[in-house]
């Protein structure tokens, strides 16, 4: 099977400090990985550098493409790679309002990515819109109405419907259950997971929040200082912590 | 009386280059925004500074020039810039669009169809018909030059889920020959339609933004739609109450304060001749009685 | 289908001394399918650990664990996952959901995860609870507020819902009633007639008695006191 994602050696510098260095793995369809650290190890470094936010220093991130196959998405030019950002890729930000039009309603924030790949029908795309926020458990009837006035969660949850509504196959997520209250992260994590199975969506949650990966990704990557020290199976890594920064980790969690 | 303390037209002859080289730019990529060296003029922003520098490029001393805002010849706008060209360049000016060679306008397109021979300045505040939702230059230059355009229907969009029909009623977008999507200016988009196969050549100048853009004669333009929701160029369901014409975009005049108000033809000069052929609307003095 | 060759298992503490503690070593066993295999051993004598070296979800430093074809020690995560998924199953003493789903969702997910049509999970998600007497009116609740046993039973269900060829069980009939103990046992000789190779482990010894085939010592496994002496002085070996 090909890897959905390929990354090899990425690295991103700041000046003399690390962003990431030497980070390689792979991603296949339908898996879901997540990315832990505390603040500063680079996590989100290295998800913008392969999300092409960011152009790293060295290394490679292959995407395989549905036209041509696998390609290296840093050397690609930048229409094709801005192409991919509106149909096959999706990034959550974990703040709605980054990752939202503000200005404008929940209907033409899920329709943007429709009409940006050419959909010309305005009914077609109201239609997509509404079944793609009960899809998120928005009322149909706020349809009209403008992120602005929705709750945290629910703009979250726009956030989504408008990454997947061109039915993306890779989603970046930038902790998107941080900023919002326990309850609200139980609904939308339980959506993440219903949706992330029924569109069979290859997945990187970046997050500090263990209990979040325990029950969204199969593997996890444990990053420090920019560098991955530890990998694998998700409860492996959390049940079984190999290295001393995962150990720390793990065992700085406050129980319940 | 030409003032001879200045240059012709006013703008020394390197700026007038400067601005040719981009007006031809400009007319090579129909619809592109053309970066150019905005002068000062002696006048505010807002006022046409981009218009009068685009006019100052291209009129020569046999000219003969016509200027407009919002279709009239004679509010203070137009009066001021006609002036100004009639002292600095001391070509012919004119109110009667078949006569002008540039015409510059604010706002409006005139009624009368143009000519091979004449060339149509328009006054542009925002040349960017992204920016109502893109606000970061770097990035509608970037939309421009991949042709991500899905924004611009963005808005659109919205239109409709708001008043239930594309409200956009000025300054609405078009795109250019299948590339380029333009603002053209605040016209009514009842003047949309003359954009596309125009004889005259069109040129777009924003002073402030430092921009001109173009359209050759004969361009194709499109005003963006949807496909459910087409295109549509309305103007007011009345006629012209002095001229009685019925295909002209109207201005409403409030004339008293008891709520009296009157509908006429915004280009003064469409409106005249039609009055000297003998055409006479129901609110013409003496045809009162008759409405 | 469960083969273990000299499998042996450490913790290192880097964050208490770097203290190392030797759990088990050269383990060697086989389970056959259709068989049900009980591991034995006073407490701490590395039962639940070697349970969870076969799940993946402990580390093993050495040996092979090979479940059919798939060495778990040498697999790929996504290995393990799609090995999890459809041959390997593992009703462990804890019940761990996402908060808000549904009891009926809770038990049909190992269904939905193998693409089984909604109604069909359903349907054999709502058979377990019947079976294991959780009342029709909970199955629309999350199970993160029920009792204890009902929890468990839950956990059951769910582990029961798919037809495992190789099945795990950490104590699954602690804390359940007679009746409830009954369903479970026969639920286990059911799982053994359909040809599931059954690990588990049973405090309940008259339950041993009745579903087991063999007993396994763990105790045999620990390592000697030489090893490591100080860390693991509480461990008597009795390895021959």
């Amino acid at each position: 099977m090909t890897p959905l994602l390929s990354v090899q050696g990425v690295t991103k510098r700041y000046g003399a400090q690390i962003g990431c260095a030497d980070v390689s793995f792979d991603l296949y369809p339908g898996e879901v990985m997540g990315i832990v650290g505390e603040s500063g190890s680079g996590k989100s470094t290295l998800l913008n550098c392969m999300a092409g936010h960011l152009a790293p220093d060295a290394g490679q991130v292959v995407f395989d493409t549905r036209a041509d196959g696998p390609k290296d998405t840093v050397t690609m030019s930048e229409p094709e790679r801005r192409m991919l950002g509106r149909t096959d890729w999706a990034f959550v930000h974990q703040h709605a309002r980054d990752g939202l039009r503000m200005g404008v309603s929940a209907g033409g924030n899920v329709g943007e990515r429709l009409m940006a790949v050419g959909a010309r029908h305005y009914g077609d795309i109201r239609g997509k819109a509404t079944d793609w926020l009960e899809r998120v458990e928005i009322d149909a009837a706020r349809v009209d109405d403008r992120p602005t006035t929705f709750s945290g969660g629910m703009q979250q949850r726009l956030q989504i419907a408008r990454n997947l509504v061109t039915g993306p196959r890779r989603v970046f997520m930038d902790e998107p259950t941080g900023g919002l209250d326990v309850s609200v992260q139980a609904r939308l994590l339980d959506l993440l997971r219903g949706l992330v199975r029924d569109m069979g969506l290859s997945a990187i949650i970046v997050t500090h929040d263990l209990a979040v990966v325990r029950l969204l990704a199969d593997r996890l990557m444990v990053m420090k200082s920019g560098h991955v020290v530890e990998a694998g199976l998700t409860d492996q890594v959390l049940d079984d912590p190999q290295h001393a920064y995962s150990q720390l980790l793990v065992s700085s969690v406050l129980q319940v | 009386m030409t003032d001879h303390a200045y240059n012709f037209a006013y703008l020394d002859e390197q700026t007038k280059r400067m601005i040719r080289r981009a007006i031809l730019k400009a007319l090579a990529i129909p619809g592109y925004q053309v970066p150019f060296a905005s002068r000062e003029m002696p006048m505010p922003y807002g006022w046409g500074t981009g218009g009068v520098q685009v006019s100052a490029a291209v009129l020569t001393p046999d000219d003969t020039f016509k200027v407009i805002d919002q279709g009239a010849d004679d509010t203070t706008n137009a009066v001021s810039i006609r002036s100004f060209f009639e002292r600095t360049a001391g070509v012919a000016t004119t109110t009667a669009t078949i006569e002008a060679s540039v015409i510059q306008t604010r706002h409006r397109i005139p009624e009368a169809p143009l000519t091979e021979d004449q060339i149509l300045v328009y006054q542009v505040p925002i040349p960017e018909p992204l920016r109502f939702l893109e606000p970061r230059e770097s990035e509608t230059r970037k939309m421009h030059s991949l042709e991500e355009y899905g924004l611009m229907h963005v808005k659109l969009y919205e239109d409709i889920s708001r008043h239930g029909h594309i409200a956009t009623s000025y300054a609405y977008p078009v795109k250019v020959e299948g590339r380029y999507v333009m603002d053209p200016s605040p016209i009514p988009k009842f003047d949309n339609p003359k954009l596309g196969d125009m004889a005259a050549i069109q040129l777009f100048g924003a002073g402030r933004e430092q921009r001109i853009y173009a359209l050759p004669p004969y361009t194709e333009v499109v005003s963006l739609d949807f496909e459910d929701h087409p295109f549509e160029a309305p103007k007011a369901d009345q006629l012209c109450g002095l001229c009685g014409a019925e295909d002209s975009y109207l201005d409403e005049v409030i004339t008293d304060d008891t709520g009296g108000r009157l509908f006429c033809c915004s280009d003064t000069d469409y409106c005249e001749g039609r009055r000297k052929a003998g055409h006479r609307g129901p609110a013409f003095p003496g045809n009162e009685a008759a409405a | 289908m469960i083969e273990l060759k000299d499998v042996s298992k450490t913790f290192t503490l880097h964050n208490q001394g770097s203290a190392v503690i030797d759990v088990v070593s050269g383990v060697s066993f086989h389970v056959a399918a259709g068989e049900c295999v009980a591991l034995t051993g006073a407490s701490g004598a590395g039962k639940s650990t070697l349970m969870r070296m076969i799940y993946g979800n402990y580390l093993t430093q050495a040996g092979a664990i090979c479940i059919g074809d798939v060495d778990i020690v040498q697999a790929e995560p996504r290995e393990v996952i799609a090995l999890r998924r459809a041959v390997l199953g593992y009703v462990s003493q804890f019940l761990r959901v996402v908060p808000r789903v549904a009891t009926l969702d809770v038990v049909a997910d190992p269904l939905r995860a193998l693409g089984v049509p909604a109604e069909v999970a359903a349907a054999k998600a709502q058979d377990l609870l019947a079976r294991l007497n959780i009342p029709q009116r909970l199955w629309p609740l999350s199970p993160t507020t029920f009792s204890g046993g009902e929890q468990q039973r839950v956990n059951i269900a769910r582990g029961f819902a798919h037809a495992y060829p190789a099945l795990l069980l950490d104590e699954p009939t602690a804390s359940l009633d007679a009746t409830n103990r009954e369903v479970v046992l026969s639920l286990i000789e059911e799982a053994k007639t359909r040809g599931a190779a059954i690990i588990g482990i049973f405090h309940d010894d008259a339950a041993r008695a009745r579903v087991c085939d063999r007993e396994i010592d763990v105790s045999v496994f620990a390592p000697g006191p030489s090893i490591n002496g100080e860390a693991v002085g509480h461990q008597r070996g009795t390895a021959a």
